[in-house]
């Protein structure tokens, strides 16, 4: 991989190349959190953010989108030209360039290759950028604080460089077009690097033991715990919402008043509502509020390492920041784990 | 290298899935009041010749203005050039459905699912039970054997109605029932019509009608829950393969392409993984039945 580093007062020069690659969409603050969003000042960019409220999957899988136009006389058409609009996203932390490698497993490399995902992941340019983790962040636990693709170019601090990591050609072009902003690194850069890489995996607060969770799920399938989880739980679907790998939607016609013509919409959906499993004739395979987050927590910790060798959990923290009933994923898998006693809501035991 | 796989040949444009192909309506049997047979045929000579399914797998059908819901092929490979679904009346979709003339247009596509293994069912016996509606996809299947009828041991066909007038293909699985080489066993659980010539009594007390090799046979089980209760039972009693007995679910479905988590069943997605589980499947699946 080609390897570059970067002085950091070149960055604002860096970045007004961006825009000749897409959109610009980068952390910026917004009420108590940040969002990815459109800059309208690059000062207002945050390169010190602890996590969006909403993950970059946002982006690449709208909360609503049309995907098809239909009519009575001229039958379904695509609407994927909607979903070829060039972007760049600047600032991605690695957890959120894994948690949209493993939507790429489900949306990109699956049986039905998903065109309006698609689309939008070849059209979008990731420029991804290291993070010091807070005491939500587990990525550490969960194999994702480190990515060696799914991004074009990546910028590590080592203090008054970025080291930059070139994973594309689209990345490389990037780096063509930007002058001579960058140059070759060295070895006192690399041991920067290295010192601070290990300094990061170090400062990790909570970390979970992850060694055969899925077996130990398998037997603690009927356990207790759940019931009171779900207890607590007020099926509000903020957790799937703000989770970079969930990706359930939904999918409607909306039809123009007094005509048959219309628009398929898909648009976010959860696990957590009620009519998630309901089927004609009112039979609802996950009735009980605890089955549900049962099945959220089966699904990213059990099925996920069936089907794809991996939870799809990433160690954001994301569920843990939004949750109204204080549901904490650490907890509730060291309750699972039996490593704690009681009620999985309070603070985990590792913090 | 996952984003590499998908930025590979950008120029490549991938199939659309979520795309319907239009068919039109060309004829609508009444069958049963609120369960019509659907025979279609496709707009698009190139759809038209290219379909294949597998016995056993459904298709997303759009009613235009409406939207979408997964049914069943009822129709066999074998027979090409019209697709046919049996739909009953449920909800928003399959009443605009039940609206629409013939000759009116509908919107399908698919097939998605896995579909009964013939080929691996090939070869062996063959016990098709159907409980109420569930005879709608496992037709499909009996006329694929029928049609391939070398390729099998001996077929039988156990279906159970709640009376005669609510038999799906009533007339059609009459006309076979004395067939050579073919074990068409018909039952209702009451005959107020008096006239009924085939049998009376619920669906399980059938199997005092056959003899089985559990050995060399696949059962194919679909109805609703009270019918794999007891059926399975006397598989199980029978000492049938548990990975032998195949059997179709029904989940909720919204994209029927492995997407939107919908149809997830445990670790499963009905769509892709099913909908034909094997009772092995099943008993290893958390909330599978
Ligand atoms: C693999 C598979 C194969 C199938 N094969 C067949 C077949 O061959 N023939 C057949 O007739 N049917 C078949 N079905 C069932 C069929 O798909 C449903 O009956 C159909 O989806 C009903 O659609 P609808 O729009 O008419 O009903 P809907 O309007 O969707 O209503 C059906 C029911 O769903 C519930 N519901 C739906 N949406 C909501 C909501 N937003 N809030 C609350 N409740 C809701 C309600 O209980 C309602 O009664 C199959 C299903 C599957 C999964
Ligand atoms: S489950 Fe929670 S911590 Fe894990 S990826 Fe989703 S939001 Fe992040
Ligand atoms: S955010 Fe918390 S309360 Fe809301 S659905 Fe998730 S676990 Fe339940
Ligand atoms: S119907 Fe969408 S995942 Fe199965």
């Amino acid at each position: 991989m080609k390897i570059l580093k970067m002085p950091k007062q070149n960055l604002d020069l860096f970045v007004s190349v961006l825009p000749a690659f897409g959109e610009v969409y980068a952390p910026v603050k917004r009420g108590k959190g940040f969002a990815f969003d459109k800059p309208s000042l690059w000062s207002d960019v945050q390169m010190k953010y602890t996590r969006t409220i909403l993950p970059p999957k946002k982006l690449m899988l709208p909360p609503r989108e049309t995907t098809i136009a239909f009519d009575p006389v001229e039958g379904f058409q695509d609407q994927l030209a909607m979903a070829s609009k060039p972007m760049v996203l600047f600032g991605v932390h690695p957890y959120d360039i894994y948690g949209l490698n493993i939507l790429d497993r489900v949306f990109a490399q699956s049986k039905y290759p998903d065109p309006y995902y698609i689309a939008r992941r070849k059209n979008t340019a990731i420029i991804g950028m290291d993070f010091e983790p807070d005491d939500k962040h587990f990525a550490g636990s969960m194999n994702s604080d480190f990515v060696d693709s799914g991004f074009d170019l990546f910028l590590s601090d080592i203090g008054d460089d970025y080291l930059v990591l070139v994973g594309t050609s689209r990345g490389d072009d990037i780096v063509v077009m930007s002058g001579c902003l960058m140059q070759t690194p060295g070895e006192a850069d690399f041991a920067a690097y290295k010192r601070r890489s290990k300094d990061r995996r170090a400062s990790y607060k909570t970390k979970l033991e992850m060694e055969d969770l899925p077996e130990i799920m398998e037997m603690e399938y009927h356990s207790k715990a759940w019931e009171d989880i779900g207890n607590r739980c007020l099926s509000c679907g903020s957790c799937s919402m703000a989770c970079p790998t969930c990706y359930c939607f939904d999918i409607n016609d909306e039809v123009e008043l007094g005509s048959r013509k219309g628009q398929r919409i898909r648009s976010w959906d959860s696990c957590l509502f009620k009519t998630h499993a309901l089927v004609a004739g009112g039979e609802n395979f996950r009735e009980e509020r605890s089955s549900r987050i049962k099945f959220r927590y089966y699904h990213k910790q059990r099925g996920f390492v069936a089907e794809y060798g991996r939870p799809s959990c990433i160690g954001c923290g994301r569920c843990v920041e939004v949750c109204p009933a204080e549901i904490n994923i650490i907890s509730v898998i060291e309750t699972i784990r039996g490593e704690r006693d009681g009620i999985a809501s309070s603070a985990p035991k590792s913090v | 290298m996952e984003l590499q796989a998908v930025h590979q040949n950008p120029s490549e444009k991938t199939e659309n899935p979520y795309l319907p192909h239009m068919a039109r309506i060309v004829r609508i049997h009444r069958m049963v009041p609120d369960n019509y047979l659907f025979q279609l045929r496709f707009v698009d000579d190139n759809v038209l010749q290219n379909w294949e399914h597998r016995p056993g797998q459904f298709v997303e059908l759009s009613v235009i203005g409406t939207g979408e819901a997964p049914i069943s092929i009822s129709s066999a490979p074998t027979r090409k050039g019209i697709l046919e679904l049996c739909i009953r009346r449920a909800g928003r979709v399959t009443s605009a459905l039940y609206k629409l003339p013939t000759n009116a247009m509908v919107g399908i596509r698919g097939p998605y699912g896995n579909g009964f293994p013939v080929e691996e069912m090939e070869g062996n016996d063959l016990l098709i039970i159907a409980g109420g509606l569930g005879m709608a996809p496992l037709r499909s299947l009996l006329w694929y054997a029928l049609d391939n009828r070398e390729k099998f041991g001996t077929v039988t066909l156990m279906y159970g109605a709640r009376n005669p007038a609510d038999m799906l293909f009533r007339e059609e699985l009459l006309s076979l029932a004395d067939v050579e080489d073919f074990n068409c066993l018909l039952t209702v659980d009451r005959d107020p019509t008096g006239t009924w010539k085939q049998h009376v009594g619920l669906l399980p007390t059938l199997f005092k009608k056959a003899t089985f090799d559990p050995s060399r046979t696949y059962a194919a089980v679909v109805g609703p829950p009270i019918v794999y209760k007891f059926v399975l039972a006397e598989l199980l009693k029978l000492n049938f393969r548990k990975d032998r007995i195949l059997m179709s679910l029904e989940r909720r479905m919204k994209c029927g392409v492995g997407k939107c988590g919908h149809c997830s069943v445990g670790y499963k997605y009905t769509c892709i993984h099913g909908p034909v589980f094997t009772y092995w499947d099943a008993i290893n699946l958390p909330e599978i039945v």
